[in-house]
């Protein structure tokens, strides 16, 4: 653990410049190997597949549930060696009504903060610097609001 | 065999660090959007280095993947829905704490009331996809098999 300072980092920077490089480590893999760009927002098209007659990212549908599974085991890897299992606070209808919004935008505009923020960005995409910038300000802005208006957490 | 090993590798290194860095918690990403904490920042730089090295050097080392498959070369390119998608996921995002990949892998950290958000981003990515659907535009470029 880095000593906690003060804003912008109260938490310190390892585990944030750490997971990020892991993060990037695991899109490489899979760029290395399945020659794909696995950005996470298209697995909720590519699952959808399997149970209604919508069509859209079909083709990756296998490999992106696995590397769902992948995911979820990872992070479990980490929780379960470092004791750090976590239940939210959020309340559930910011979790529902936030989450509904996100499943249709991040489908509407083709990527999330994996797909354009990472992979999108990394493959230097301008339509991905713009959705970026955008979904981060309006994030910011919402975050900011929700937080003035006293709901918590 | 070799391909199912590297799709968990792949993702097993994504979800570690997205645990890892506190993503896998809507509390923290929350600090980032409301200005308390800026290590999202950092955690955005370190994947994108990486990403991009990864991205541009593979393909200039290698004329196919480990596995013997195509690299793709899929650049993003403006349609549409680019910037009206990304304006309603970042009111989700703000609202939540929640995007597509954080919220696959906290269930992997026992968060259970995110599947509340996953469940609710499958109803939102299926609103999308029948509506798209009735649509005549061409909306994204077909799909690779891999």
């Amino acid at each position: 653990m880095s000593t906690a300072t003060g804003f912008p980092f109260p938490h310190g920077i390892t585990s944030y410049l750490g997971g990020g490089l892991l993060i990037g480590a695991g899109l490489v893999v899979m760029y290395l190997t399945l020659g794909v760009k696995a950005g996470a927002s298209s697995f909720l098209s590519s699952t959808l597949t399997y149970f209604t007659p919508l069509t859209a990212e079909r083709a990756s549908r296998q490999w992106r549930l696995l590397f769902a599974l992948g995911l979820v085991f990872g992070a479990w890897l980490y929780a379960w060696s470092q004791q750090a299992f976590f239940v939210t606070a959020v309340g559930w209808w910011r979790l529902g009504l936030g989450g509904l919004l996100v499943g249709y935008g991040t489908r509407l505009s083709s990527g999330c903060t994996s797909g354009h923020g990472i992979c999108g960005l990394a493959s230097f995409s301008r339509a991905s610097l713009l959705a970026v910038v955008v979904f981060m300000g309006v994030a910011i802005v919402t975050a900011r609001v929700v937080l003035l208006l006293g709901v918590t957490p | 065999m070799k391909r199912l090993a590297a799709i968990l590798l792949g993702g097993g290194l994504f979800g570690y660090g997205l645990a890892w860095s506190g993503m896998t918690r809507p509390e923290v990403v929350l600090s980032f959007l409301q200005l308390r904490d800026l290590g999202l920042l950092l955690v955005m730089a370190a994947a994108l280095a990486v990403t991009a090295i990864g991205f541009h050097l593979a393909p200039r080392l290698r004329s196919t993947t480990l596995l013997g498959l195509p690299f793709s070369h899929e650049v993003k390119r403006m349609l549409p829905g680019t910037v009206s998608g990304a304006l309603i996921f970042g009111v989700g995002w703000g609202l939540s704490g929640l995007c597509p990949g954080a919220a696959v892998a906290s269930v992997g950290i026992g968060n259970g009331p995110v599947l509340i958000g996953l469940a609710a981003m499958f109803l939102g990515a299926y609103l999308q996809g029948v509506i798209a659907a009735g649509r005549p535009s061409p909306h994204r470029p077909l799909d690779r098999p891999v």
